[in-house]
């Protein structure tokens, strides 16, 4: 793209000049944007759209309102093309056809994810109060009002905490094998983490169930782990290999032994990429449900031991209330949703926060 | 290698030193870690398998549609073939939805759309299925039933458009899931196809617009062309993601045993949805059923992706 927008300019300004000496300046032709007659081509077939799309509505007689939009978009589509194809060629106008199918592809998807978020917002805000994140269940009958997610927070935390724990370092060892000390097992272990993130979440989950029967809150981290190691694995390895070579070859040839290099060089140098990584990692684990389910199990009251006695956590407690018909517990879901939602969102701003900063201070883009 | 004096000539050796092989020794543990977790799960979830399989027999287990807990036959046929229509339908709804955002955001847009863009395509990816799955129960499939009703009164040429009876539910069906998960994994496809697009040659990419190439005549004769190995391998990932979804399927379809091939009505089956709705209930011998089922699925998802990654590389070796 860069080269594409920026350069042809100033080439064709320096290679022209002893050629277009003499010549009327010509206008600068724009690059990105649009000119006047497309302007005008894009309007025509509008209102064209539009109307015929109006006319069809009062011959047929039609109400439906979405029917109609869709058949004035398609008649502009169409329009639109007739035009172009009149004024230019058939290939520049299958090509306006395609950028107008794009656009709207890109606008239907930021819909819909502003339609959910905002659909979450508006049903979760009913119930979401000081109250709700501090109280549990465990006295809150199913048609009370009152009650709430603590017990559900404090899972999900502890659950979350542990699982990181366990898989940022192996991750990063792991990918430190694969990518630094690129070892005779390498192959294998990549084949064996890529099958790793196939599995399905809910047979994590059926997994830990098997190997270790027992309702606790380590189990469903121990889930969550087997679901996030082959994520972050593959992220770290994906940094590592922005780390410049001559950085370890500064420091193998100032004599550094290798564990050295890896520990006081490498890793400090992705220190940036590798947390942003954990980040998405910990939004992930945060908002999975199946591994859970037959690990953690869930529960209606406070349950501070990880190690023993089920326990639950936030997306287990949405699960739990959203498939009950009842409205209030519904309502409950839906606030819990909504803080559930509020973690990604932060998790994922954060990490996107610390990659931009670290790009600005590489000097890219 | 800790003192080094300058007098004595350090000489190079392959053998690494002390700190180096514990360094190497503590790797290849982390490393091997996810290898025993693999061989751990292939032991125990075919041990646990093993009561429901003997009680169906193994023929009947991929054959046959019955699933009864108290006369101990488990057959998966149903719920696999349900399991694929879902990911099917997702595939449709995913595939020129994403390959569309990976073009638009590489090629079409100014810059800051696309990147707004990204922001969108990642944040679908970290968005738990919970909340699609709870989002499609309550507001996504109502807007869907009228897209149902057109479906099945003009395309009812197409068999699996055709409903069953007049009145059915439109809800709660094979397709409302699959357009759902359809959605959820737009951002596996994006990301995988705009890598393998980025790495078309721009040299042959401004050749053909400087030929007075439009930009989707160039998209069409290098950059799809050059991705095309990337572009499937990344399809068939998501279509192994969309296999193995299993909350937003459980929430909202309605369980059948049959294969629904009306996947219009309300009714339809996923392996991974079954077990989330049934395990927590179930007998001894149906939660080894359940186990023997969710170990079929596994064995298909890791079949899928493997092929999918054999794809990928293949491609960005070219």
């Amino acid at each position: 793209m860069t080269l594409l927008d920026d350069a042809p300019l100033a080439d064709g300004a320096g290679a022209a000049g002893g050629a277009a000496k003499g010549m009327p300046e010509q206008p600068k032709r724009k690059v990105r944007g649009l000119t006047r007659p497309e302007w005008a081509e894009y309007a025509i077939a509008l209102v064209a759209g539009i109307s015929l799309a109006l006319l069809l509505r009062t011959l047929l007689d039609w109400d439906d309102v979405m029917g109609s939009a869709i058949i004035a978009g398609i008649a502009f589509i169409g329009v639109h093309y007739l035009i172009v194809r009149e004024r230019t060629s058939p290939d520049v106008a299958l090509d306006k056809v395609v950028t107008t199918m794009m656009w709207t592809v890109g606008a239907v998807i930021v819909a819909m994810l502003l339609w959910m978020l905002s659909y979450v917002a508006v049903r979760g805000l009913k119930l979401l109060n000081w109250t709700f994140l501090t109280t549990d269940l465990s006295t809150t009958g199913s048609l009370e009002e009152g009650g709430g997610a603590l017990h559900a927070i404090i899972g999900t935390a502890e659950q979350v905490a542990i699982a990181t724990m366990v898989v940022v370092p192996v991750a990063v060892l792991t990918a430190v094998y694969l990518h630094e000390l690129k070892g005779r097992l390498a192959g294998l272990i990549r084949f064996v983490v890529d099958s790793l993130s196939g599995v399905p979440s809910i047979v994590a989950g059926l997994l830990i169930f098997t190997v270790w029967p027992g309702y606790a809150g380590i189990k469903a981290s121990a889930a969550l782990a087997i679901l996030t190691l082959p994520i972050v694995t593959r992220a770290s390895e994906e940094i590592l290999r922005t780390v410049p070579d001559s950085l370890r070859e500064a420091s193998l040839a100032l004599g550094a032994p290798q564990w050295k290099v890896v520990l006081r060089v490498v890793l400090p140098t992705a220190r940036t990429g590798l947390a942003t990584a954990t980040i998405l990692g910990v939004a992930r684990m945060a908002g999975e449900t199946a591994p859970a389910l037959y690990t953690a199990f869930g529960s209606a009251s406070v349950n501070l031991n990880p190690l023993n006695g089920s326990q639950s956590s936030l997306p287990l407690f949405v699960w739990d209330l959203i498939r009950v018909p009842d409205q209030r517990q519904n309502d409950r879901a839906w606030a819990g949703a909504l803080v559930l939602v509020i973690i990604v969102l932060v998790l994922f701003a954060t990490a996107r926060w610390l990659s931009a900063r670290a790009d600005k201070k590489l000097g890219r883009r | 290698m800790s003192a080094i004096s300058p007098q004595v000539p350090i000489r190079p050796s392959d053998r690494p030193s002390r700190g180096d092989r514990i360094f190497r020794g503590f790797t290849v543990g982390a490393a091997m870690l996810a290898l025993v977790t693999v061989l751990v799960a292939i032991v125990f979830l075919a041990n646990e398998a093993r009561p429901a399989l003997s009680s169906t027999g193994l023929k009947n287990f991929f054959t046959t549609t019955i699933w009864n807990g108290f006369i101990g036959q488990f057959g998966i046929l149903g719920v696999m073939v349900g399991t694929m229509i879902i990911a099917t339908i997702a595939m449709i709804v995913a595939v020129p939805a994403a390959l569309s955002m990976a073009l638009f955001i590489n090629e079409y847009a100014p810059r800051k759309v696309g990147r707004l863009l990204t922001s969108v395509v990642d944040l679908l990816a970290a968005l738990p299925s919970l909340i699609f799955g709870m989002w499609g129960r309550d507001a996504f499939q109502q807007k869907l039933v009228p897209v149902a009703r057109w479906l099945s009164d003009h395309l009812y040429a197409i068999p699996f458009f055709r409903l069953s009876a007049t009145d059915v539910v439109l809800v709660r069906s094979s397709f409302v899931v699959g357009v759902i998960v359809g959605i959820m994994v737009i951002p596996i496809i994006t990301s995988i196809a705009r890598d393998v697009m980025a790495q078309a040659p721009r040299d042959v990419c401004e050749a053909a617009l400087g030929l007075g190439g439009t930009r989707w005549g160039m998209i069409r004769t290098v950059i799809l062309p050059f991705g095309r190995s990337g572009i499937v391998g990344g399809i068939l990932l998501a279509f192994g993601r969309a296999l193995g979804e299993t909350i937003a399927v459980a929430l909202i379809i309605q369980l059948t045993f049959d294969i629904n091939w009306h996947v219009l009505e309300a009714g339809g089956s996923s392996v991974a949805g079954l077990i989330a709705v049934r395990f927590g209930e179930a007998t001894p011998l149906e939660r080894s059923g359940l186990i023997a089922a969710g170990f079929a699925l596994l064995v298909l998802t890791f079949c899928v992706n493997l092929i999918a990654r054999r794809i990928v590389k293949r491609g960005q070796v070219k």
